[in-house]
């Protein structure tokens, strides 16, 4: 007799290639996107395209002062926002008691993760460009981010202080050392791996990251680099939102280079928290 | 004799120990200060946030009324006077929010159960790090993608004047809150206990069935919290609709035309908006509006995932 495959076994085998369909529509355009970048992108990029000015409206030349920009936005950002940030994990994962404060500050900080970037942009531009009166700067711009990175650092840094082990702690205490001496050599160690990988994915948003810094006011050409944290910037998203929406006749190859360089930023940062994030865990499970 | 310089070398002893207790006591206290300083950060910025959003925003309304700032349909800032109804970014925002989420959600939840009930490990260990991936992408370098990629494909298959539409955005917004919907629901499958799908083969249903009447309806808490956090993603995003929505200003009446949804107009209209002007306050009151919707739907979102935690938590 031969074997009757039954209604529901197709049934069955239908949904699982609509699931797979589905997981290949958002797989396959991201392997597409960067591929596509990369062939595209790899004819712009020169030795003279990542070290040179940009000439003739960003035409011609190179797009060295954005990138350096967006470098001094991501060290900028992340001086402010890691040491707050962990300071704040610290406060939330050893000293909160389950009181108002503590569900307030966690609230803040889911909220804080959903406020969008254009309003982060509002806010630094109120407060950092106008109020303090720090100018379309450096300094605004970087402390706008690290507002806006703040969420991500201080839940990393909770995160993984809340993930050592409490015997670790005890043992620390029983031996007769105060709360922040244990803290500081015994828990923050163990935690680092994880503080790290949050203040590297902190940093690749912040290279990212435009709106804010459309609002607070990046430059599109400036005849010089900048001097000082007060002196006005360039950095690539803006750069690549420029050449590519608003400049006509600007070259493909160039926009297209830009692109690229942006997206290797952006992404070798992610990938470098991935293997930070890889190694820890690795070594934790050898020992 | 002895005795006495035991006595003394003891005290001294103590003398340091309580110095260095002291000089610890103090080390500490400031900080821990510092520490509870930086908790209450979080607080101070999301004050700070509505407090400039407020301040800047709400006197707007002195000069054109809360119903015909809400419900005016015409931007016009050259007109004499200018107006200010932000109908036309309030429906742009709808569309292409609407547009996402109708192509995010389905694509979203089915890739989850493929991963969290169905794929091989490996297969998940590779497909994981690309989902990722696309979570970091520059929200720029995808309205550049839907510049140069998806807006001609949208301008031929629907025959349309410019490809630059609210459907254009729409898809590329998708696209972006897939990574949050897939790796919330795919946590909210995963924290179903395994009783549930072993008393569901017990009774005879085969593995696609446990997964659509089992683990779905299970974990549909957590799948809302997904949702409404890709809404809340596709609410807030800027640059992607800055340059693929078409930014114009009439009150779309279908998403295939150009628009210019509420993050866009702030984008667009800060530049050029003198401190303190009528164009200035308006453009920060729709920054409230937009912080207001999010946060909503933040706290809904928080609120909903808090509940499934605790329901399997035994």
């Amino acid at each position: 007799m031969k074997t009757r495959v039954a209604p529901r076994q197709i049934s069955q085998r239908t949904a699982f290639s609509l699931l797979i369909v589905a997981t290949a529509i958002v797989v396959l355009p991201v392997v597409v996107i960067i591929i596509v970048i990369i062939l595209n992108g790899a004819g712009a990029i020169s030795w003279d395209f990542l070290t040179q000015p940009p000439m003739q409206a960003g035409k011609a030349g190179g797009i060295f002062p954005a990138i350096l920009g967006t470098f001094y936005l991501m060290l900028g950002t992340i001086i402010v926002a890691l040491p707050v940030g962990v300071l704040a994990g610290v406060y939330l994962s050893e000293y909160a008691r389950d009181d108002w404060m503590t569900r307030t500050v966690n609230l803040a900080i889911v909220n804080l993760a959903g406020v969008p970037s254009i309003v982060y942009g509002l806010f630094g531009l109120g407060v950092f460009v106008l109020m303090f009166q720090f100018g379309m700067s450096l300094l605004a711009a970087s402390l706008t981010l690290a507002c806006q990175a703040l969420a991500m650092t201080v839940t990393t840094s909770r995160e993984a202080i809340l993930a050592v082990p409490r015997e670790y702690r005890e043992g620390s205490l029983a031996v007769g050392t105060t709360r922040w001496q244990t803290i500081r050599h015994i828990v923050l160690p163990q935690a680092m791996p994880g503080i790290i990988t949050g203040a590297v994915l902190a940093m690749s948003r912040a290279a990212g990251e435009t709106a804010p810094i459309l609002v607070v006011g990046a430059a599109f050409f400036l005849p010089a680099l900048p001097q000082s944290p007060l002196d006005q910037f360039m950095a690539l998203p803006y750069h690549l939102y420029t050449v590519a929406a608003h400049i006509p006749g600007m070259p493909k190859s160039t926009i297209w280079g830009v692109a690229l360089v942006l997206l290797v930023v952006v992404l070798s940062f992610n990938v470098l928290a991935t293997i930070i994030r890889l190694r820890a865990r690795k070594r934790r499970y050898s020992t | 004799m002895r005795l006495k310089r035991n006595v003394h070398e003891a005290d001294a002893i103590a003398v340091t120990a309580g110095g260095l207790a002291r000089r610890w006591r103090l080390g500490e206290k400031l900080i821990e200060g510092w520490i509870y300083l930086a908790g209450g950060l979080a607080i101070v910025v999301l004050l700070g946030i509505i407090i400039l959003l407020v301040k800047e925003g709400m006197p707007i309304f002195f000069d054109t009324p809360p119903w015909e700032f809400f419900f005016g349909t015409k931007w016009y800032l050259v007109s004499e006077p200018p107006t200010f109804g932000i109908m036309p970014f309030f429906v742009a925002t709808l569309w292409v929010t609407v547009v996402a989420t109708a192509i995010s959600v389905p694509i979203g939840v089915a890739c989850a159960a493929y991963m969290s009930e169905v794929a091989p490990d490996k297969l998940r260990e590779t497909v994981k790090p690309v989902i990722e991936l696309l979570a970091g992408f520059p929200s720029v370098v995808m309205g550049f993608i839907g510049l140069m990629l998806l807006s001609p494909l949208v301008q031929s298959a629907f025959n349309l004047n410019t490809g630059l539409s609210g459907l254009t955005a729409g898809i590329m917004l998708a696209f972006m809150s897939l990574p949050i919907i897939i790796s919330v629901s795919e946590d909210a499958m995963r924290a179903v206990p395994d009783e549930f799908r072993q008393a569901s083969y017990a009774l005879g249903a085969t593995k696609w069935e446990t997964i659509w009447h089992v683990c779905i309806p299970a974990a549909l808490s957590g799948i809302t919290a997904a949702v409404m956090l890709g809404v809340g993603r596709a609410i807030g995003e800027t640059m992607t609709v800055l340059m693929v929505a078409g930014g114009a200003l009439a009150v779309p009446v279908s998403p295939t035309e150009p628009m210019m949804p509420m993050t866009a107009a702030i984008a667009s209209g800060i530049g050029n908006a003198v401190r303190g002007g009528l164009q200035y306050q308006a453009l920060f009151a729709i920054g409230l509006i937009l912080f207001v919707l999010t946060l909503f739907v933040n706290l809904v979102a928080d609120r909903v995932l808090e509940r499934q935690k605790r329901r399997f938590q035994r």
